[in-house]
């Protein structure tokens, strides 16, 4: 095949566009930890998700270690069921904690775990017993005020 | 040779969104022949060659070229017909893009799968043909009118059609490039065996180079005959054409009120 | 005063029903380009030059625009999130809004008024000199030896420009907020990192950016064959390539980005 300089220019084109590509890919973007391959799956019930979102990050000390896949209700028991991805570098003890938390004031809220201390490790497909559901301002504003209900009004000070 | 005409036109209608072009052409070009279709501007000459190319689809009658009817043809069966035709355009109508060699060399690389060195040979005959070999390397936009024009008549023949077809091959050019094109025409037609059609209003370079004319006005054909017998008619619109005069049967004045009455000068009602 | 209404209704009605035709002959002309795209596959070389002329020719406008709106992004995302205290998410926004709009859509405006604009001008061109009909007539189809060329070029060209687009920015961002500003340099790139998203931010992005490479490349095929074969004609073609090519970008932006982003 003749070689023209054009072929060269486009040449050089296309492999500047790929590296730009991949610039965005791998330096500017973060192919998520977890691939949809490896790691494996756990579900958890929580009475209230509050704002979590699916894809939201999955941490446990502060180390992302794996990302919300599906969000939904339970039919029968009325609860959120979340399911999630986990490293598979990372195993957790059956007995671990989840909560709902929220980083810095205003932020995003993710699911974090505590681990426990059982010998037997969580699997794929697993339910996680112990969680923590999110705080919800309205509820905690009214479990304030009628907690002060009930206190009675204040004995006069002596 | 077959007897049977190369191209053959029978009650050939057309029409532009309803507004008509021909209506009811009936034309035979036989074999090996050279025949010019005249007219006056607006009468519809281009839109023949048109029809024959398959560019259009005539909106009644029957377009019959090399015993097929071109309006019939799907879309392969009609390019596989217009390997055989040749077109020259009125301006040329030469790629700007390429040179003139690659301009030549482009329905050869298309059509053919011939060797680089055989290809070169080919466009330096072709051009060779036109007298414009020592050009071979110049871009388009160095060309003048007659160059364009010959270099596109080179392009034209580059895969020898059996029918050359010429749009207005005449317009435009000084009296020698108009004498050079015109001889061109007659050669190639003769030496390629070929057939031409020719769409052109000029009398004096056409009738010194076609065995047969027709003449077309009003999307019909008002006369036909060798050049000669066009020269002898006394047809009134044949006479005004051929002597070029300004009025007659073809008014010079476009139809419309009189004179008087757009001056506001006519009676009033 | 009812016959101007009705003149004007008229005016109305012609331009809507003239719109429309003009829609379905579009169609047509996508569905025949398409079906005819076999040379640009089966001869490569066609659609190289092609790159070369949507593609390379639109580098150094793309670079040097990318490179100043990073530069813009950096300043003026400084100026805003210094007051909250965030400079550091310096990152997040320049490579956010690089990704997910501004380098999809600028760049997409750039290929039209560079590249749309010469393809308009030069179907137009090819077709009011006859250049098309004399392919024809040499039995070479103008719609698979040309446009399909012109059209899967544009195609594969437009998000490579766009993704080079995007990569200057955010390297224009880098300069004014961690060269020249003094924004901590780990700090704007683990943010970046941790707030762009491969699939939601970066893929979404790709994906716009062949969306808008399609819609620019066949207006400015289509209104060059559409275009009435005069000087005039194609001077105005080239005009409504451009104004048209930017409204359909935005629209579909609009359009793309609802779909891709609302539901997150």
């Amino acid at each position: 095949m003749k070689r023209t300089t054009i072929d060269l220019w486009v040449g050089l084109f296309v492999t500047g566009g790929l590296i730009a590509l991949l610039v965005l890919a791998l330096k500017v973007g973060n192919a998520t930890t977890v691939g949809a391959s490896e790691g494996y799956r756990v579900t958890a019930e929580f009475d209230n998700i509050g704002g979590l979102k699916p894809r939201a990050p999955v941490k446990s000390n502060g180390v992302v270690i794996g990302r919300v896949e599906a969000i939904a209700l339970d039919r029968k028991k009325y609860v959120a069921v979340v399911t999630f991805r986990i490293d598979k570098a990372y195993q957790f003890p059956a007995d671990t904690t989840a909560s709902i938390l929220t980083s810095g004031l205003l932020g995003e809220q993710y699911v974090g775990l505590d681990a426990g201390g059982d010998d037997v490790m969580l699997k794929d497909g697993d339910r996680m017993k112990l969680t923590q559901s999110a705080m919800v301002l309205e509820r905690m504003i009214s479990r304030f005020l009628y907690g002060k209900a009930a206190e009675g009004p204040q004995p006069a000070d002596k | 040779m077959s007897t049977e005409p190369l191209v053959e036109l029978t009650d050939v209608q057309f029409a532009y969104d309803l507004r008509p072009i021909l209506t009811g052409i009936r034309m035979r070009v036989p074999r090996g022949k050279v025949v010019a279709i005249m007219g006056g501007s607006g009468s519809g000459k281009t839109t023949i060659l048109r029809l024959i190319g398959g560019q259009l689809r005539p909106s009644a009658g029957q377009v019959k070229v090399n015993g097929s009817v071109v309006h019939d043809l799907d879309h392969d069966a009609l390019y596989r017909l217009r390997r055989r035709m040749g077109m020259l355009f009125q301006f040329g109508a030469l790629f700007t893009d390429l040179t003139v060699f690659e301009n030549v060399a482009f329905p050869l690389r298309e059509h053919t799968s011939l060797g680089e060195a055989l290809i070169r040979d080919l466009v330096l005959l072709k051009l060779n043909a036109v007298g414009l070999r020592g050009a071979a390397q110049l871009s388009t936009g160095e060309l003048s009118g007659g160059m364009a024009r010959r270099v596109a008549l080179a392009r034209a023949i580059a895969l020898d059609p059996m029918l050359m077809m010429y749009d207005e091959p005449f317009t435009g050019l000084d009296p020698i490039s108009l004498g050079v094109i015109a001889n061109l025409i007659r050669r190639l037609n003769d030496a390629l065996g070929a057939t031409s059609i020719l769409v052109t209003h000029d009398v004096g370079a056409s009738f010194a180079i076609v065995d047969f004319v027709y003449i077309v006005a009003d999307g019909r054909i008002v006369a036909e005959g060798t050049p000669d017998q066009i020269r002898a008619s006394d047809e009134p619109l044949v006479r005004q054409f051929i002597r070029g005069e300004a009025d007659g049967p073809v008014a010079f004045h476009y139809p419309g009120r009189s004179y008087a009455d757009d001056l506001g000068l006519g009676a009033h009602s | 005063m009812i016959a101007a209404l009705d003149s004007g209704l008229r005016h109305i009605g012609a331009r809507v029903v003239d719109g429309v035709w003009k829609l379905g002959c579009a169609t047509r002309f996508t569905a025949t380009l398409i079906a005819r795209s076999g040379a640009s596959f089966s001869r490569p070389q066609l659609t190289l030059n092609e790159i070369y002329f949507t593609g390379v020719l639109s580098l150094i406008i793309i670079i040097v625009s990318g490179l100043f709106v990073g530069l813009v992004l950096g300043l003026q995302g400084y100026e805003t999130l210094k007051r909250y205290g965030s400079a550091e998410a310096l990152g997040t926004l320049v490579a956010l809004s690089l990704t997910r709009e501004l380098g999809p859509v600028v760049s997409a405006l750039l290929f039209a008024s560079r590249a749309g604009s010469a393809i308009t001008a030069k179907i137009g061109i090819m077709k009011s000199t006859e250049q098309l009909s004399a392919m024809e007539m040499m039995a070479v189809d103008p719609y698979s030896r040309v446009m399909s060329p012109i059209f899967w070029g544009g195609v594969i060209s437009m998000p490579l420009l766009a993704a080079i687009f995007s990569a200057f920015g955010i390297f224009g961002g880098y300069l004014i907020g961690v060269v020249i500003i003094g924004v901590d340099s780990g700090a704007f790139w683990s943010q970046m990192q941790a707030a762009v998203d491969l699939r939601e931010d970066v893929l979404n992005g790709v994906i716009k950016s062949i969306v808008f490479g399609v819609a620019v490349t066949l207006i400015a095929l289509f209104e060059g064959f559409d275009a009435p074969p005069t000087a005039e004609g194609v001077s105005y073609a080239v005009t409504r390539t451009v104004v048209t090519s930017a409204l359909v970008i935005l629209a579909l932006d609009f359009v793309l980005t609802s779909f891709m982003f609302a539901g997150v």
